[in-house]
């Protein structure tokens, strides 16, 4: 009871709830859905699996977000920044059908990561010191990155044959859990660690916060801000790795399309607001799930999937308002009431 | 006095209820045709509601407000701007992005026959309308944000002119002027006033209410106190009445408890000055010692505790702390000579109201440490614990959020953080402002333990008097961004501090 208490009192309750139901769903409308299997290769398959590979792009980017979004601020880039980082190792590793790479792989690799490091400054610099509003900071590169990509790529859409290249979106031979499982992982060891073991968490919901008080405190304000979108640059980097791998090629016009939104709404989901200040990172690991969740739902039970993201919004719009403050004080208050009757009960 | 026919203004027994606050009571103005009139009051007076029910920003709960002869109850400021009554701001609100000539016609734009925008009449009438009124010949084309603010604001006045007002209500108007473009102001103002035309004018300037104004209202915490001849009316009686303090000749009040500061300067300034805000300032902060900054509101008090907390760089003058010459950049360089500053708006710049009580009190350890010094909870928990307990901070845990806290005791919880940096100056700037009378005074005998006891030096500022007199050694008068004089211990009475700031009294100091 008092597990259950503490639970129901948790941050994490609201979202892990609506998860679960989305898979309580999925566990009576679509047969064999938590089916796993281990392929010939040693390889695991199934939903599930499928699932948490093709979101490990989603929660890397949405930690990303979550910094940012608890600064009181917002990093709409990304997505573009993820095309940009997709174009960089591809031409990098070339599309020669041969299967030979151009350039090393480990310095394709550090190079995209780079390029993501690199937005990330860019970004930093126009909200930390010339004080532009985040969201107007970051369509600069949201209307620039895939026309710099495309630059990268000469408008081509670059396929690449080097064979390690899909290791990175798929396995590496030998081991049994897809490699972008393991990246979103060591991710979320890294984001957990700063915010437990460094100052950086605190300073983040202060200037989230209250950016004035942040400063007669003595902390760097700006630093704080080009730290963010620094290191919102480095996750989308490192997506870009993962999205042109599981497709082999870098696509200009698709790789991460969208997916700043996608960021925005698992960082939301996981209860994070986006006026900044308390962030859940546990919160916005489970968002991004919820929401590829709910993307493979949607094919498993044959929503076309052109009406895909009319549904989905149907379906983020009902958690969202699950959530809401409002929401929130009408079930608070109906509790209240209960236990009023309760008490009456007891007395009579 | 003045006829009635004198006067184009007259509100009567105004009263003004906010939820909860009663912020005008039974108030009276009166304005005279072609004067220049002053509201003054210290910081809650007043004033500005009133002159908020004056423009329609605000609807009066009672009362009069007779103008030109006819009862007018104006419902916005675009109202009020309609039957004459326009008021210029301390920041100017006209738009930056905008030509000279279309901030004056916004709104009301010369038309052609077609119902186009007649540009050249309207930069013609512009450009006429601005050296015939105001003497300033610009080019009317150019962006308003082409121009210093200097400027903006005399353009802000033409605009008011020429949409033939009858009373120019000036808010603050030479706060951001250099001397000799205030000259320029006062010059327009004796002009407009020569054409009949009313102004009411609010300043925090002294010197400047006696330049230029014809008559003062006096406002003091949402009462009316009176209405006087400015050349009839004595500044210390001026103080006296804003301050709501008699003068009382030759009071000292007995003093057992203060602290007894060593020889040794913490802090030494040598004509330090901040334009605009500081003005050739020289003093020192003794060690161990509670030193007390005394002014009206607006004086410079709080602009000397941003100058030594690193807010605001100095351009001259040199700042020596513990015998060394610095020149703080940021409020991290002060942290490290361990100066601490709680400053003057708990609300705005002091509490993270969403943040624990814990994560308060440890946040200016954390900004010292860097970021990528972690602090063990075992460590944070520790020391919120010490000092919630030390002053007794009223919390049902330490993860309580702090925006649930009384005022009295979110500033026990900044005072605390900054404790925790165990700093050798603390700056208290006016730190019990809005909060209870317990804490009010457990407050002030912190401030004189930790001097006593810890030999902290502690600069206190304070717009109540009482206060400082209770718990400063020393006192640092100031006036208009300079310091006047300074009241040594046994020279510190409530009268004393009113006599110096109005000039009348110059201590032995």
């Amino acid at each position: 009871m008092d597990m259950l208490k503490k639970f129901s009192h948790s941050s994490l309750a609201l979202p892990l709830i609506c998860l679960g139901a989305l898979l309580l769903f999925n566990a009576i409308f679509v047969p064999g859905f938590f089916d796993i299997q281990v392929m010939d290769n040693g390889n695991l398959y199934g939903r599930p699996i499928d699932i948490l590979r093709r979101c490990s792009s989603l929660i890397i980017l949405a930690l990303g977000m979550t910094f940012v979004i608890a600064t009181a601020g917002v990093d709409i880039s990304v997505g573009a920044v993820v095309a940009i980082s997709s174009a960089t190792i591809c031409s990098l590793l070339g599309g020669d059908i041969s299967g030979e790479a151009h350039y090393p792989f480990a310095l394709a690799i550090i190079c995209a990561m780079g390029v993501g490091v690199l937005a990330g400054i860019w970004n930093g610099f126009l909200v930390s010191k010339i004080k532009i509003q985040a969201m107007v900071a970051t369509l600069i590169l949201l209307q620039a990155g895939r026309g710099i990509a495309q630059l990268m790529t000469d408008g081509q859409i670059i396929t690449v044959y080097y064979r390690p290249f899909e290791w990175i979106g798929g396995n590496i031979p030998g081991c049994p859990v897809p490699t972008s499982m393991l990246m979103a992982f060591a991710m979320i060891i890294l984001v957990v660690f700063l915010d437990r073991k460094t100052s950086i968490g605190t300073m983040i919901q202060a200037v989230g916060i209250n950016q004035n008080a942040s400063r007669y405190a003595g902390i760097n304000v700006t630093l704080v801000l080009f730290a963010v979108y620094v290191f919102s640059g480095f996750c989308a980097g490192t997506a870009g790795l993962i999205e042109s791998s599981l497709i082999r090629a870098a696509d200009a016009n698709n790789a991460g399309l969208n997916m700043e939104m996608d960021a925005i709404c698992s960082v939301v989901l996981g209860g994070t607001l986006m006026i900044g200040g308390r962030y859940y990172i546990g919160g916005t690991i489970i968002g991004a799930i919820t929401i590829q969740t709910l993307t493979t739902t949607m094919y498993a039970v044959g929503v076309p999937s052109e009406c895909l993201p009319a549904v989905k919004a149907v379906v983020i719009l009902a958690i969202i308002v699950l959530q809401s403050q409002k929401f929130k004080n009408i079930f608070e208050s109906y509790r209240m009431r209960k236990l009023d009757h309760a008490k009456e009960a007891a007395n009579a | 006095m003045a006829s009635d026919n004198d006067l184009i203004l007259r509100m009567e027994h105004i009263d003004m209820f906010f939820p909860g606050v009663k912020a005008l009571k039974d108030v009276s103005f009166n304005l005279r045709r072609g004067e220049i009139h002053s509201l003054m009051g210290e910081n809650g007076a007043g004033k500005s509601t009133l002159v908020k029910v004056l423009t329609g920003v605000y609807q009066k709960t009672a009362g009069d407000v007779i103008y030109c002869g006819d009862h007018i109850e104006p419902k916005s400021p675009l109202e009020s701007q309609k039957i004459g009554i326009s008021t210029v701001y301390q920041e100017v609100n006209l738009c930056a992005n905008l030509s000279v000539a279309e901030n004056i016609y916004i709104g009301r734009e010369p038309r052609t026959k077609f119902g186009a925008i007649d540009w050249r009449t309207m930069e013609q009438r512009s450009a006429k309308l601005l050296h015939e009124s105001l003497g300033i010949d610009i080019d009317v084309t150019k962006l308003l944000s082409f121009y210093p603010v200097a400027m903006q604001q005399m353009i802000a006045i033409a605009r008011a002119i020429d949409t033939r007002c009858k009373i120019l209500i000036l808010d603050e108007p030479t706060s951001s002027l250099s001397e000799r473009e205030t000259e320029k102001l006062f010059e327009i103002m004796r002009n407009l006033r020569s054409t009949g035309i009313s102004i009411i004018f609010i300043s925090h300037f002294l010197e400047q209410i006696y330049t230029i104004c014809d008559r003062i209202t006096i406002l003091r915490d949402g009462s009316y106190v009176g209405e006087y001849e400015v050349k009839k009316l004595p500044r210390i009686e001026l103080i006296s009445k804003m301050m709501g303090k008699e003068i009382n000749e030759g009071e000292i009040e007995s003093n057992v408890d203060k602290s007894k500061p060593s020889d040794k300067c913490f802090v030494e300034t040598d004509k330090v000055t901040v334009p605009g805000k500081v003005k050739d300032l020289s003093f020192n902060i003794k060690q161990g010692e509670v030193i007390g900054l005394a002014g009206l509101l607006g004086s410079g008090r709080t602009e000397i505790a941003d100058m030594l907390f690193g807010l605001t760089p100095k351009t001259s003058g040199t700042i020596k702390v513990d015998g060394m010459e610095v020149s703080f950049k940021c409020p991290m360089d002060a942290m490290k000579k361990r100066i601490a500053f709680c400053p003057e708006d708990r609300k705005i710049s002091g509490i993270f109201a969403d943040l624990t009580v814990r994560e308060n009190i440890i946040m200016a350890l954390v900004a010292k440490g860097g970021m990528f010094r972690h602090m063990p909870r075992s460590k944070q928990n520790e020391l919120a614990d010490y000092y919630i307990k030390l002053l007794r901070i009223k919390v049902s845990d330490r993860e309580q959020r702090v925006g649930q806290l009384s005022g009295g005791n979110q500033q026990k919880v900044i005072i605390a953080r900054w404790l925790a940096t165990q700093p050798s100056l603390l700056i208290l700037d006016e730190p019990t402002r809005g909060i209870d009378v317990g804490t009010k005074s457990e407050i002030e005998a912190l401030s004189v333990s930790l001097a006593k006891e810890k030999g902290m030096s502690v600069v206190f500022i304070s717009g109540e008097m009482g206060e400082m007199v209770r718990t400063c050694s020393r006192i640092i008068v100031i006036r208009d961004h300079v310091k006047l004089t300074e009241l040594a211990e046994d020279e510190i009475s409530e009268t004393h501090i009113m006599q110096a700031i109005a000039g009348d009294y110059h201590g032995h100091a």
